[in-house]
Order: structure tokens, then sequence, then C-alpha cells
């Protein structure tokens, strides 16, 4: 008799090569892919006069800097020469390069399962928080360092400590205008942003099998708010559908060998967990941040923390939140008035979180100015044969180009020092999206709500006789 | 790198918690080349106005000699970027004592020989009644995980197999070829056992 393992302990030595004394594990690196900002690690490497190890495991993808609106002139000298470090270094070590103009072209964690190239049992690393998100095809995928990148890129490999297991079960049925972003903005209230510090997540639960494949990755892109490295949900018929005929996926007799092989990848059910959380679907509500860190989160339908009612260690830290907020103690954060609204990234830019926004907006008008851009060139394509273009424009939102945009405002998509913005992105700490600027997270519908009533709204009653 | 186990210096306290690297440095200052020097853009929009004028109070700006830090909990979260570590150590930091780190910083952190420090929450609150708002000599020892301030000495807490990198200075690149066998030989039963792990390209056709 085996022990009962969890998903994590079969991906695990999957992968391990090594074991070392310490406890590390040297692990092979099945995709790695890499973006402007591995300028670093590239550099690191050409100081070793090294070369990349699997450069057909190596992929590169334009989307930190990647203009969003004028792509072809004018473009800032610095963002000019960050895309430009990527092509010539992608180029030197014959890596595929997902450019400004490919059709593929867009957010590195939208980029990989979108193209195949994510796929269940594989391990993947990027050097970017938020590659958890790859973890929702039940996928090792962990975001690293610069030194790790080049690591990686000299070896095909990475040494890795292996996580405790953690388990997230969410049950019931999520509510109408409730989606997955409620749900872990949910648990990272509840265990703080450093709550799953050192533990692999994985997600199980009814409420989690109902996910769309989109729904999926925004919960295990999230993973990192809650401190945790990694997130992973296990495979299943949603995953396998959402793969096949993709183009960088297996097929014909590799894709009947690669089901069989994926058919294991569950934990097993007597798998013990080092920590085990349970969540009911059905009582999670529309959630939004209130200050500056994504654990700040409360349903919208509740008030803004008062620092006096609060023990003196949590006050100040909610006193300089509030402070830097501009925001009441104690007040309902409904009717909070917004100056713009951002709908994008790789937490929420995929065509499901466009339909979702759509749905709100469809008909109506924007009260505040606002920004969609989709998470990649294809989902841009796709939304736009949807006619979702037209509902936004419509709306008086600008419709751009893909690209981590005003998520991190590195390409210039920057929020005024001052300003509110509802945002469908993944942090708001303080300056994320531009110096000064004030970051309410939310799901995509939440800030489709936003937009229409210029102020943060339980989106519920808006949908009132609308799919969503 | 270079190794190290002791270290001597002036320790100041940032009583904030969650630190983010967004904090540690603003993303606007990432494109610029390691060579030029990151020490000046550490904390730079909490240290700094609009105008880029520093404010007097905040506590690395009065205590310019600093190379140790005192933080609150989940210290380093956020984005992966190893830029908020060169901002530290181009900063003259050394260590950073916290109850809890976001774990990539951490292994970025002694991936460049600064020292990710885990200490109990009652010690950081021992810490910081110690430091106050001043700057105070202390000694920080990574054989015997501790460190001292003014007779204040309490023990943190380190990954054994980072406190052997720090003290040796090890580079992983050079560790990991001394597996290469065992990395090509994992390569090969992959290729044969698992045909669809390698990715479908132009080059391989179907
Ligand atoms: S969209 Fe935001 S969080 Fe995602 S990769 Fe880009 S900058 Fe990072």
């Amino acid at each position: 008799m085996t022990a009962p393992r969890a998903l994590l302990d079969r991906l695990w030595s999957a992968h391990e090569i090594v074991l070392r004394e310490d406890g590390s594990s040297l692990l092979w690196v099945d995709r790695h892919l890499v973006h402007e900002g591995s300028h670093h690690a590239f550099a690191k490497l050409a100081a070793r006069k090294a070369s990349v190890a699997e450069p057909e495991l190596t992929f590169a993808v334009v989307d930190h800097y990647a203009p969003t609106r004028e792509r072809d002139k004018g473009l800032a000298p610095q963002i000019a020469y960050m895309i430009d470090t990527l092509r010539k270094n992608a180029a030197n070590h014959g890596l595929k390069l997902f450019d400004l103009r490919d059709p593929g072209q867009g957010i590195v964690h939208v980029v990989g399962p979108e193209q195949g190239l994510t796929l269940p049992g594989l391990l993947i690393n990027c050097g970017d928080s938020h590659t958890s998100t790859h973890g929702a095809f039940g996928a090792l995928a962990f975001g690293i360092g610069a030194t790790e990148v080049a690591h990686v890129l000299a070896t095909q490999t990475i040494w890795q400590k292996k996580p405790a297991a953690m388990r997230i079960s969410i049950d019931g049925e999520l509510g109408p205008g409730v989606s997955a972003k409620d749900i872990a903005l949910n648990w990272i209230a509840r265990l703080g942003a450093d709550g799953a510090q050192g533990h692999a997540i994985e997600y199980a639960g009814s409420a989690v099998r109902s996910l769309s494949m989109e729904g999926r990755m925004t919960l295990c892109n999230l993973s990192i708010e809650g401190g945790a490295r990694f997130g992973m949900i296990a495979p299943d018929e949603t995953t396998f559908a959402y793969v096949k005929g993709r183009a960088h996926a297996p097929r014909g007799l590799a894709w009947e060998a690669a089901l069989n092989d994926w058919s294991e990848l569950a934990s097993d059910e007597d798998a013990e967990f080092d920590r085990d959380i349970h969540l009911d679907g059905s009582e999670i509500a529309p959630t939004v941040t209130w200050g500056t860190s994504p654990e700040h989160a409360i349903p919208v339908t509740s008030t803004i923390p008062d620092p006096e009612t609060l023990a003196n260690g949590k006050a100040q830290a909610v006193r300089d939140a509030l402070d830097y907020m501009g925001l009441p103690a104690g007040h309902p954060i409904q009717g909070t008035p917004v100056d713009q609204v951002f709908i994008g990234s790789c937490t929420n830019g995929r065509i499901e979180d466009l339909r979702h926004a759509a749905a709100v907006l469809s008909g109506r008008r924007a009260k505040v100015s606002g920004l969609v851009s989709p998470g990649s060139a294809l989902v841009k394509t796709q939304a736009e044969q949807e006619g979702l273009d037209r509902i936004f424009i419509d709306a008086g939102l600008e419709w751009a180009a893909s690209g981590c945009s005003m998520c991190v405002g590195m390409n210039g998509d920057l929020v005024e020092p001052g300003k509110r913005c509802a945002s469908s992105t993944n942090r708001n700490f303080r300056g994320r999206q531009g110096p000064g600027a004030l970051t309410h997270l939310m799901s995509p519908a939440m800030v489709a709500a936003a937009a229409v009533t210029g102020t943060i709204t339980d989106v519920r009653p808006l949908l009132k006789g609308r799919a969503i | 790198m270079s190794g190290w186990t002791k270290h001597s210096g002036q320790a100041v306290a940032l009583p904030f918690h969650n630190i983010d690297t967004d904090q540690l440095i603003p993303s606007r200052f990432m494109s610029t080349p390691r060579s030029e020097g990151y020490g000046r853009f550490l904390l730079h929009d909490l240290r700094r106005d609009e105008s880029g004028s520093e404010h007097p109070h905040f506590p690395l700006n009065r205590h310019k000699d600093t190379s140790i830090v005192v933080a609150g909990r989940n210290f380093g979260s956020g984005s992966s970027r190893e830029a908020a570590v060169y901002a530290l150590v181009d900063a003259g930091i050394r260590a950073v004592f916290a109850p809890s780190f976001g774990d990539i910083f951490s292994g970025n952190a002694v991936n460049n020989g600064l020292l990710p420090a885990l200490i109990q929450d009652a010690d950081f609150e021992l810490l910081l009644r110690a430091l106050g708002d001043a700057s105070r000599p202390a000694h920080v020892c990574l054989d015997a995980r501790h460190i001292s301030i003014d007779g204040t000495t309490i023990g943190f807490q380190i990954d054994p197999g980072r406190r052997t990198k720090l003290i040796n200075g090890w580079d992983d690149i050079d560790l990991t070829m001394q597996h290469a066998a065992a990395i090509g030989q994992h390569k090969r039963r992959l290729d044969s056992h698992a045909p669809w792990v390698r990715p479908v390209t132009e080059r391989t056709g179907s």
C-alpha cells in the first residue's frame, strides 16, 4: 500500500531530478516563459557567456511594456528599448517570440494557456509572480526571480523546496454576479495577504468544478496575493476541452497518451493536507477592496472598517491605508465615487471577463472614463467577433490593444495621482497603477457597474433580467 | 557573490506591514541597467514627495548609514521583481528582519547575499521597542542565527539550505551543473515516456 498522495505530491515527484540533503529539490522545467522584464536574467546569462539550454521550451512574450494605444509610432525611448532588448535576446537565443504584431501576442499568463503551451502535468516557470495562473490546468506553476530565470535559461531546471499542501474547498452555488474574483478576495481577506505563505494551494469543491477555465485561472492567478506561490486545480473534462486543438497542444497519438497521463492528476480521496479551508460559495457576495492590500477586501454591501474599533496592532495599518485611500472610516463602501475604470490584466482580461462586463454595460452609458484592454490579441479578435467592442465603445469606454497596461502602468497607461480607479486587476498596492493612484479591486462585472453609476456599486440589481 | 557569516552595522525600524515589492521599487525604474545602481530607487515613493524631495521624517532618510532593517509582516510580498532586492542591496542593506516574507522575495534576497531573517511576532515588538525611531548599532551572526541590538539578543530563522548558500556565497548554476548527468537522464526518460510534453512547434510539425 502506498501512502495517499495529493496532486502536489504527484506533480512534484514527476519533476524531481535530485533531492538535496537540505530538502531542496532540483526540478525539471517543461515550459519557461519570458517577457521584457526578464532583461536582468539575460544579462546574467551573457555575463557567464552561457546559452539557453532548451530554446524550444522557452517562449518570449511582449506584454509588460506593450503599448495599448499607438503601437507604431512615438514609443517612449525607454519602452522601445525594453521591447527591443527582448527581441534581441529572443533572436540571439533562438526563442519563439510573440511580438507586438503577432496574432498570438498578449499577457504571458493569457498567452500560455491560449496557445496550448500550458498543459496539465507540466512544470511552468516565468519571472512573474502570477505564474500561479497556469496551475488552473493541474500544472506545477510558480513565479521566480531574475537569478532563478537565468538558472532556468541555463539549465532548464530550478531548485525549489517542496511547499506544504493546503486545500481550499468551495462548495455551494455562487450567486448571480459572483465570480472567481470574489471567491479569491474572500479567502485572502479571511486568511490575510500572507495567509498561505509557504503553501501550495489546491482548490477543490463543487463551486470550483463548475468554474470555466477562465474562472479557474482567475482563482489560481490570485493565489500569490494570499502569499502562495502555487495554486492548482485537478484537471477534468473542462480542462481537456479547453486544451484540445490549441496551437502547441499535443495531437493524435500524443494527445491520447496525454489524456491517459492526465487522468492520474488528482489528489487521492484520503490525501492529507497540512491545512484545509472551507468556504460556502452561496455566502459570497460581490467583493471590493477598500485599502492598499488585497487582504483589505469586504462585501460591497458592507462598511469600511473603523480603526477605532480595532486592536492597536491592526488599527495603525488600517488608519494608514484609509489615509492613503482618502476614505472615511465606518461608512458604507457602496456609493464611493470613482474617477475611472479599468478592465484587463492576467487576472480578468479573458473573453469571459469581457462578456461579464459587457452584460452589465450593454445599452448603458458609463458615467466615468475607462479603458478596456483585452488580455491578448486573440481575446480582442474574439470579443470583436461577438460585438463586445461595440458595447464598450457605445458605453463611452476606450477599446485598446492587449498588454499588461494599467495593471502596472509600465507602458504609460497610468492612473493619475489622487484618482480613484475601479479595476479588474490584482494589486491595490500604493502607487501600483501609477504614483498616488487609488485602486479598488473587483470583478469585471463590478467594474462595469462602477462605470455605469460612477460609484462603487453592487452589480446584482444591474443584472436583473440579464444573462451573465 | 561573496559569502558572509557576521555583520555589524546600524539598524532601523520600518514599522509597517505589507511592504510590497512595488513599494521597494516602483515599476517605472525597472528598465534601468543594474550597472547604474538601484540604491536611489529604494522605497522611492514613500521616501520622497512628488517633486523628488526627501520626507525628513522617513527612517531611511534620517539614517543614511543603515544596513539592517526591522520591518513588519509580509515584507517583499507581491511582484517577483528581483529589482526590489537590488534596490536594498545597492542601498547597503545586508539583512531584513520581519515576522514574514514574500516567498519569491526571500529566494531573490538569498541569491543576492541579502539575509531575510524570520522572527517571532513578539520579538518583532521587542526589536521595535529597542530601536524606537533611532538608529542603533547591531550585530548579526548567521552561524548562531541571532541579532543583538544594545544588549537585546534574539534568535531568527532561515532555511538551512539558504543559510549555507549565504555563508558560502554559492551560485546555483555551478551547483546544478554537477548534476548534469541526472538532468540528461530525466530529459531522455521524458522524451521516451511522455511524448506529449514537448510543445508542438513549427519545427516539430504535426
Ligand atoms: S497583467 Fe499585471 S499582474 Fe499580470 S503579468 Fe501583467 S503586470 Fe503582472
